[in-house]
């Protein structure tokens, strides 16, 4: 089977100011539908990088990455927006949920721009009760505890029914119960649904939840285990 | 959904909103008080007209039709007018202007009140001395004067001596020789009036009027013509004057909106990273905060007309002898169409901002 996301010689450069900054140089790497994979490296090392680059938010400088049959070297701004509400959901650190809407509000806000309508399919539903959120769906985020933010932003992540899930950090406002508990979730969500996911983490003991860890450093993968 | 997102938007900065929405009222305010000003000043000049109960009005050579103006005419030439054919009775005033837009009008009493039919006295009743004036209850009221009471007008002192209805020429009368000698402008009118023994003849006698070589210069209208001249394009400098308000009022609010929706945009650039890692295109950005425009536009809309309404009580409670308003429900559209037009120019900069805002550094912004 053609892995889902393919990475040949990915380099990055940003210009800041008059300055070439290499934040990718020549990564490749392949990741089956269906696995959970952790990115681990220190700060700078370019995983933010390959993780914005995979979900559509910024360009390549060269190389070739394919998420799900796409090629996205070849993608102008709005094939890139359309990917992202199609075949990327993401998760970040700061679960980044829109702070006027509801739980509720801010997964159908996603599920508006992913151009799907009508009721919630039992499927995402069984989701939201593996979530444990389903009381919860009514309130605002000021009102829910970090752990049940990130929970609502994994639902919101997953409500077009993404090819792969980008987290960045997703336990790092978290205290080590609530990590406990969203890392186990997403892992069942790789099991049960055979979700794909692709993390990044400082956290090795946060790592070990994937199937696989791909270590980076200074713009490169340096190791996989 | 998207309106779902925008309502809760204005409702999660509710001052913010009550504050621009009631910046662009004030804008709408000043489009339909100066509208409804205009119009009520000329209905009520208009019905005052009316009341005098002449059937041809005659202004001198060099005098504005509707305005005040210093143009005078001989008081002898009333005598001419009285051995025109069909003329029965012929009286004529002088206008003196006694501050802002407030004028002293004299009269010969018997004359015009034979013309125009009595005056409805709500107290007191007609001169007794040279000194008196007989105000009316819109000018009594907001004067808080009664009959007997001393008033300084042209620096003279004169006594009310009555109190009446308003709708007849003017809202103070004084003896018209009394205004002449204190103007020094003895034996000098500022119009006359004509009443035809048929009014079915007054655009014949106009016609003779007009044909006559002594008359020439004169402005010599039926009432009919002389009411239909009581519009907005026959005031000097009264379009002009609109146009400024709304001028204004577009710039007020292109500014109030500008800036509401500048700060909007940097307040939520982290919102707008989330969108657009959402999946939100550039467009559905603009979208939104055109959206949330219109609803300012909309609810500021809404705040002005009713403003506009307690403005215009204000004025007709509380100013009524100098100023007077009405309604003006045909004017709403126009100052809709100013709120949304000044508010959606407001827009444009921060709303390309948002568009153009780089999802990544959007989504880093502390």
């Amino acid at each position: 089977m053609e892995p889902i996301i393919i990475v040949r010689d990915l380099r990055k450069i940003y210009h800041v100011g008059e300055v070439d900054v290499h934040a990718l140089r020549g990564v490749s790497l392949e990741v089956p539908k269906g696995e959970f994979v952790s990115i681990v490296g220190p700060s700078g090392s370019g995983k933010s990088t390959l993780f914005h680059i995979i979900g559509g938010l910024t360009s390549i400088t060269s190389g070739q990455v394919v998420v799900d049959g796409q090629d996205l070297s070849q993608l102008t701004d709005s094939e890139r927006t359309r990917l992202r509400r199609k075949k990327v959901g993401f998760v970040f650190q700061r679960y980044n949920l829109l702070p006027t809407l509801t739980a509720l509000g801010n997964i159908e806000i996603a599920r508006y721009f992913g151009g799907n309508t009508g009721p919630l399919d039992p499927e995402f539903r069984e989701i939201i009760r593996l979530l444990g959120i389903e009381h919860r769906l009514h309130h605002k985020p000021r009102a829910l505890s970090g752990g049940e933010q990130q929970r609502v932003a994994i639902a919101r992540a997953l409500v077009n029914r993404p090819a792969i899930l980008l987290a960045d950090e997703p336990t790092g406002n978290l205290d080590s119960e609530n990590s406990e508990a969203v890392l186990g979730l997403l892992r069942d969500l790789n099991h049960g649904f055979g979700q794909t996911i692709l993390m990044i983490t400082h956290n090795p003991e946060a790592a070990a939840y994937a199937d696989r860890i791909l270590h980076m450093r200074d713009g490169r993968v340096v190791r996989e285990s | 959904m998207i309106n779902r997102l925008v309502i809760e938007n204005l409702k999660h900065r509710k001052l913010r909103t009550t504050l621009s929405a009631l910046s662009i009222g004030f804008q709408v305010t000043m489009i339909l008080a100066v509208a409804g000003l205009s119009r009520g000043m000329l209905q009520d000049s208009m019905n005052r007209a009316k009341g005098v109960g002449a059937d041809i009005w005659i202004k001198p050579p060099g005098a504005s039709a509707i305005s005040l103006s210093g143009a005078s005419m001989p008081q002898s030439v009333l005598k001419y007018f009285r051995q025109v054919p069909h003329v029965r009775l012929a009286t004529g005033t002088a206008v003196q202007p006694i501050g802002g837009i407030s004028t002293i009008t004299g009269i010969d009493y018997d004359e015009f009140v034979a013309m125009s039919g009595p005056f409805r006295f709500l107290e007191g009743g007609p001169f007794q001395s040279d000194d008196d004036v007989i105000i009316d209850q819109y000018y009594a009221e907001q004067q808080k004067l009664r009959t007997g009471d001393r008033v300084r007008i042209l620096n003279h002192e004169w006594r009310v001596c009555g109190v009446v209805e308003p709708g007849k020429l003017a809202r103070l009368f004084v003896r018209l020789r009394r205004l002449q000698e204190l103007t020094g402008s003895e034996g000098k009118l500022n119009q006359a009036f004509l009443k035809l023994d048929d009014p079915r003849r007054t655009q014949e006698v106009v016609q003779y009027l007009k044909s006559q070589p002594e008359l020439a210069g004169y402005s010599i209208y039926s009432i009919e013509e002389f009411l239909s001249l009581f519009s907005m394009n026959n005031v000097p400098g009264l379009k002009a004057f609109i146009y400024v308000i709304i001028g204004l009022s577009l710039i007020i609010g292109f500014l109030v909106v500008g800036l509401t929706m500048y700060t909007t945009v940097l307040e939520r650039t982290r919102e707008i990273g989330i969108l657009k890692a959402l999946g939100a295109g550039p467009m559905d950005i603009v979208g939104i905060l055109v959206r949330e425009t219109v609803m300012l536009a909309i609810a500021g809309w809404v705040a002005g007309i009713l403003l506009s309404v307690g403005a215009h009580w204000l004025i007709n409670t509380h100013v009524r002898a100098n100023l007077q308003s009405e309604i003006a429900p045909d004017w709403w559209p126009i100052a809709l169409a100013v709120s949304l037009a000044a508010s959606l120019l407001g827009a444009l900069y921060p709303g390309l901002r948002a568009a153009r805002q780089d999802a990544i550094e959007a989504l880093s912004y502390e």
